[in-house]
């Protein structure tokens, strides 16, 4: 029988989506634009310019801003090493290795950062390195970091693991594999997509955060977010919004590189499923 | 934050069982020292003495709680009434982040339908263009909307060319700015989880209520809704509980009228003015709160599908 509507379809859903997305991009669609802008000023358009991007590098500020980038880009790339490393772990313990008392309890502990507000974990972390005399500076930011990557690195290994059988360890244990091989040799490099996306994300989470990092480090000590903060409050300049657009591309490029990642992984896997 | 996606999973196989200890150890040890310990030395400090300029003395004192609900005069001699400042800036806070969760169920749940409802091979797409905004540094996006919402910016020029308005509209520094503000950040938050339970969500329902002729909105309101609650409620917590103590929002769109429990406490750790363990007090009181709330909604319904 033919229904007087379908009921995939609401009037007005598509037209509150495209606004979603509208309200999403236009924000960062409009910085983006501007800060190609000629002028010095940030309201008045004079035509298209790269005169701010070489500014970012070559101008007045652009030590500092190196200085931080490279901060930046050092704490990520460590924290999201070593969340990654802790995480694959992790789930390997949490998926692979029977039911256990702790199994519960360690899901939870992995999740934490994840639900305590990081306003709140801020200042813990803040309060936990002054409890203990421990000098405020990039280490502070990369030990801070490191807690709360896990979670990101956790969830897209955990998934990946989840969708590999248990037979591929087992055949290769059955022809004699250690569990040690079986695991860097089997388990691993089927893992990899995961592993992959894992670090990308805590990488990003990494690079992005400011609220934490503002706590934690020390006098003078500055990543990317806190120095763009601390322009910020002086009002928007060019340079900010160059330096905003140049970091926002990064995050997209590096987000469109996890899911294409992701995407590819599952086609194979759908074909693999099809094949048997 | 994604709170509900580290479930973790079923157990798939023991291969590691031996090795589990070993395995489980690093990540015990980094969160336990640099998140579990941390948060228990705050509930400590909340109960110390200050010291004048920041930090603490080891002695033990009510204080901060004290100061936090009640007003005992300049001198502290005066009998207790109830102090109703810092109590006002939870309050707004949680008004704050409950419009802001409104505001982003209006736009995000009929979002949230549409994708789940598009064909197979697109949906993917679709979620990716929701989630990439997340993934840009919340920083820029909350300074992207200031420099969009100013009164010179590009909305008020726009509208004002286009003859809808005579005069700049005049947001940034009020509380519609930090509502959008919050609103802007978590946005995508909400749209994932309403998306994950529509897309599983079982249309049959739907086309046989429509076959004993109920009308679309009323299946909307009365089958899909109540159906999908568990993913509308998910998104609802994963909204408001980052909004309640958000800081960058209120700090760079609002003004002083718009105070929130993140800058106050923020306050309490900068320079020599602050009061550390009025700020541990602050924070381990809005903990309490954001973990009372995630223990009611972890809480299976026992409504079905009426």
């Amino acid at each position: 029988m033919a229904k007087p509507y379908d009921l995939r379809h609401y009037p007005g859903f598509l037209g509150v989506t495209l606004l979603c997305l509208l309200i999403l991009y236009a924000p960062l669609g409009v910085v983006a634009v501007y800060s190609f802008n000629g002028s010095q000023s940030i309201t008045i358009w004079e035509g298209f310019s790269l005169r701010w991007y070489v500014d970012v590098f070559t101008g007045p500020e652009s030590a500092k801003f190196k200085q931080a980038a490279w901060n930046s880009f050092i704490i990520a790339i460590a924290a999201a090493t070593i969340a990654t490393s802790i995480a694959t772990l992790a789930a390997t313990a949490v998926l692979r290795a029977g039911k256990f008392r702790m199994r519960t309890l360690s899901i939870g502990l992995i999740s934490l950062p994840l639900m305590v507000p990081e306003i709140v974990t801020a200042v813990a972390t803040l309060i936990f390195f002054n409890a203990i005399a421990f000098e405020r500076g990039l280490m502070t930011i990369l030990l801070a970091h490191i807690a709360f990557c896990i979670p990101f690195a956790y969830m897209p290994i955990s998934a990946r693991m989840q969708g590999i059988e248990a037979s591929y360890e087992q055949a290769a244990m059955d022809l004699y594999a250690t569990r040690r091989q079986a695991f860097t040799r089997i388990l691993l490099p089927l893992m990899m997509p995961g592993i992959v996306s894992g670090f990308i994300l805590a990488f990003i989470i990494s690079l992005d955060d400011f609220i934490i990092t503002n706590f934690v480090k020390g006098a003078g000590v500055e990543t990317l977010p806190t120095a763009i903060f601390g322009a910020v409050k002086q009002g928007i300049k060019p340079n900010i919004m160059a330096i905003s657009t140049m970091l926002l591309a990064v995050s997209i490029v590096m987000v469109t590189l996890s899911w294409l990642i992701g995407r590819k992984d599952q086609k194979n896997l759908i074909q693999q499923r099809k094949k048997k | 934050m994604a709170g509900g996606a580290a479930t973790g999973g079923s157990v798939q196989s023991e291969t590691y069982r031996e090795a589990r200890t070993w395995l489980l150890l690093p990540a015990w040890v980094t969160l336990g020292i640099l998140t579990l310990a941390p948060l228990t030395i705050m509930l400590v400090y909340s109960f110390l003495t200050k010291e004048f300029r920041g930090g603490v003395i080891w002695e033990f004192s009510l204080a901060a709680y004290d100061q936090f609900f009640f007003d005992r005069g300049l001198f502290g001699d005066e009998p207790p009434r109830i102090e109703w400042t810092y109590i006002g800036i939870f309050w707004r806070s949680i008004w704050q982040a409950g419009a802001a969760t409104v505001l982003s169920l209006l736009i995000g749940f009929p979002t949230a339908y549409f994708i789940a409802m598009r064909p197979q091979k697109e949906r993917a797409l679709w979620v990716f263009l929701v989630t990439i905004p997340y993934w840009v540094n919340l920083l820029i996006r909350t300074v992207s909307m200031k420099f969009l919402l100013r009164d010179e910016g590009p909305l008020n020029e726009g509208l004002m060319a286009i003859g809808l308005i005579s005069e700049p509209l005049g947001i940034v520094n009020t509380n519609l700015a930090v509502q959008l503000g919050l609103f802007y950040s978590y946005l995508p938050f909400m749209v994932l989880p309403i998306y994950a339970a529509v897309e599983r969500y079982n249309l049959a329902l739907s086309e046989a209520a429509a076959d004993l002729y109920a009308p679309r909105w009323t299946i909307l309101r009365r089958i899909v809704l109540p159906s999908v609650r568990p993913g509308i409620v998910a998104g609802c917590i994963l909204v408001f509980v980052p909004s309640l103590g958000s800081f960058l929002a209120p700090d760079l769109l609002g003004g002083a009228k718009t105070f929130m429990i993140g800058s106050l406490i923020e306050e309490q750790f900068k320079g020599n003015a602050g009061n550390w363990p009025f700020g541990a007090a602050a924070s381990m009181i809005l903990l309490t709160m954001v973990l009372i709330l995630l223990i009611l909604s972890a809480r299976p319904s026992r409504k079905g599908v009426r």
